[in-house]
């Protein structure tokens, strides 16, 4: 911030002066001042210390393949909530997003009878068809859809406060499931070409579906229109409504995202541990936010990173996987990033006081 | 609106100067209730293209509600607004900046975490394949432009405008209304709020504006200000206009009696 702050005020003179198109300071120094090379420092520093502690154990291509798979299905959720909170909400009912995609999905496979009696939910994974893998992603992404319309229609349109409203979804979503289901988990194999496929050698299919949602998060947020009018919203939603951009609109379209990229977590979830889990992914919503924030995604809205939300996914899977593979109780996982993240939210707030004179 | 086509700087063909004697904003009229209370009392007002009206009066005389009408925020009870002769029904802010009328808002209404050029072009980016926007092109276009504007103070267009300096941040939002207004600038307190040396700056880019062929609008608390840059002074007092001075005609004292009600009100229409 300094740098700019500098910029001659009673030196410079009242006309013709010229205005600098590249920036005056150097690439390196604007890099330091993104939160998000500071995490990415604190992460690589993790994975040095965890390889040097452990040789041949941390530092292995498989084990760093594991570990992508095992936070693929939080990278999908947490480059929607990016979104969410890049608008200055929040999106608790993240896991009941999840767990109605599921139960979405299995009823959707429900519907189709295959031969010789039963449905496609009762399939082996080896004769498991792309229609039928097609029907589930349809019925998740249905589920996502219903639940991010009803989050941006409070939000966006009856103006309640975002916690409030992801909280009530989150308790009415989870009913919803467990009403479907009648409380019982439903167990299924027919997706097992998703999480055991490899579209490109050596490449999990669930890792590849990641990394392809964190590009399309990149090129939404920081290259399309639409992420620039959600981090106008978040910034100052007044001078976004007075510039004609229908901001309750917006927002109905972001909580969409975010509900769309919780259901499609949900398939993924399905797909990965073959069964719904009603009662799992309860704290899915935290972890999400807890990822965004340490990416340096500011809670007060108008500032955003995907790739940080990336990092910040990483940090404490490295740290668990970290802590049990040099055998250190697993448990102090969460109590450092519980300390990082407040560190993390406190640089954030230090930046907004520096600037706001 | 056209977010393409637009030409963000540069003279506009469509902003040829109206004919002789025909202000570029005209209100004739107007009035606006709020339950009880009478904000605008049938008042008339009119700027002409190339000049500074000053819109001078004391709390309570009507000067914001009568912006709010001339930018469409507020939808008067009765009367007209005419924007180069022709009258207009302005729905909402969109309608009023399709006719060519920006309006610089006290609180600025900059979005501080985006860069200059980000607010310059936010709700009109200019786009490539359809929803991706073409930052490189924005931000050339608002160098440009602030340039000939002599708004030489942004240093750095890729900081948030957080992180300018107060003068700074309203030379970006007057700024961004110079771009994009055809015909009316309409400018609530530019100087309220800002130093000696940049309220000088501020007043300079008034002045350039003005020398496009724009007619500027701008309410003003400080009647030395006023006198120094407004070509025309038009006063307002309980929702109606009292008096109006061409540049030369008025000194601080008789603008104060004006503004305190030493004058009868204008016969209304």
């Amino acid at each position: 911030m300094s740098a700019t702050q500098a910029a001659p005020e009673s030196g410079a003179p009242l006309e013709g002066a010229g205005v600098a198109v590249e920036p005056t300071e150097s690439a390196f120094h604007r890099l330091t001042r993104s939160t998000v090379i500071v995490t990415f420092a604190a992460l690589s520093a993790m994975i040095i210390g965890f390889a040097i502690k452990a040789p041949g154990q941390f530092d292995t291509w498989s084990n760093f393949r594991q570990l992508a798979q095992n936070v693929a299905i939080l990278t999908v959720v947490s480059v929607g909530t990016t979104f969410v909170i890049a608008t200055a909400g929040v999106d608790l009912s993240i896991p009941s997003g999840i767990v109605l995609g599921e139960v979405f999905a299995v009823k959707a496979l429900a519907l189709i009878h295959v031969h010789g009696g039963g449905t496609a939910v009762d399939v082996a994974g080896t004769d498991s068809k792309a229609t039928y893998i097609l029907v589930a992603l349809c019925g998740s992404l249905a589920a996502g859809l219903a639940l991010g319309i009803v989050n941006g229609v409070a939000v966006g349109y009856m103006r309640i406060p975002p916690l409030l409203a992801t909280l009530g979804t989150l308790g009415a979503g989870l009913g919803c499931a467990l009403l479907l289901q009648n409380g019982v988990n439903t167990a299924t194999n027919a997706l097992d070409p998703i999480p055991n496929g490899h579209a490109i050698p050596g490449v999990p299919n669930l890792i590849l579906i990641a990394a392809v949602a964190v590009a399309l998060g990149v090129v939404l947020l920081n290259f399309s229109v639409f992420g620039r009018h959600t981090l106008a919203i978040g910034s100052n939603a007044e001078a976004a409504r007075r510039v004609g951009i229908k901001v309750e609109r917006h927002l109905l379209r972001v909580y969409v995202l975010g509900g769309m990229m919780s259901g499609f977590a949900g398939f993924l979830s399905l797909s990965y541990f073959t069964t719904t889990s009603l009662a799992g992914h309860s704290t899915d919503n935290l972890k999400a936010i807890t990822a965004v924030a340490l990416g340096g995604t500011s809670l007060f809205g108008g500032v955003a990173s995907i790739i940080g939300t990336l990092i910040g996914v990483w940090i404490p899977a490295v740290l668990q996987n970290g802590f049990v593979i040099i055998g250190v109780q697993p448990y102090w996982q969460d109590v450092v990033v519980g300390f990082v993240l407040i560190l993390t939210v406190w640089a954030d707030q230090l930046r907004r006081r520096a600037r706001q004179r | 609106m056209n977010e393409t086509a637009v030409t963000a700087t540069g003279p506009d063909p469509s902003a040829t100067p109206p004919p002789a004697g025909v202000p570029a904003l005209a209100v004739r009229g107007l009035t606006k209730s709020y339950g009880h209370v009478r904000a605008l009392r049938g008042v008339s007002f009119e700027a002409y293209a190339g000049e500074v009206t000053a819109l001078v009066g004391d709390n309570g005389a009507g000067k914001s509600t009568l912006i709010k009408c001339v930018a469409g925020v507020v939808q008067p009870e009765e009367g007209t607004v005419e924007v180069n002769g022709a009258p207009v029904t302005m729905t909402d802010p969109q309608h009023a900046t399709q006719l060519g009328i920006e309006t610089v808002y006290q609180d600025l209404a900059l979005a501080p975490d985006l860069d200059a050029a980000a607010n310059v072009f936010l709700g009109r980016e200019v786009r490539r394949i359809r929803f991706l926007h073409n930052q490189p092109e924005m931000r050339r276009r608002t160098a440009h432009s602030f340039q000939e504007l002599g708004v030489g103070m942004v240093q750095d267009l890729r900081a948030p405008v957080a992180a300018f300096s107060g003068g700074q941040r309203q030379s970006v939002a007057i700024a961004r209304a110079a771009m994009w207004a055809k015909h009316v600038i309409v400018m609530d307190e530019p100087t309220a709020a800002l130093g000696v040396i940049q309220t000088l700056k501020v007043l300079e880019l008034i002045l350039k504006i003005r020398d496009r062929g724009l007619a500027v609008v701008f309410v003003s608390h400080n009647l030395p200000q006023v006198l120094e840059v407004a070509d025309r002074i038009e006063v307002m007092r309980l929702g109606a206009r009292v008096a109006r001075f061409r540049r030369g005609e008025v000194d601080v004292e008789r603008l104060i009696a004006a503004i305190s009600g030493a004058y009868t009100n204008e016969v209304q229409v």
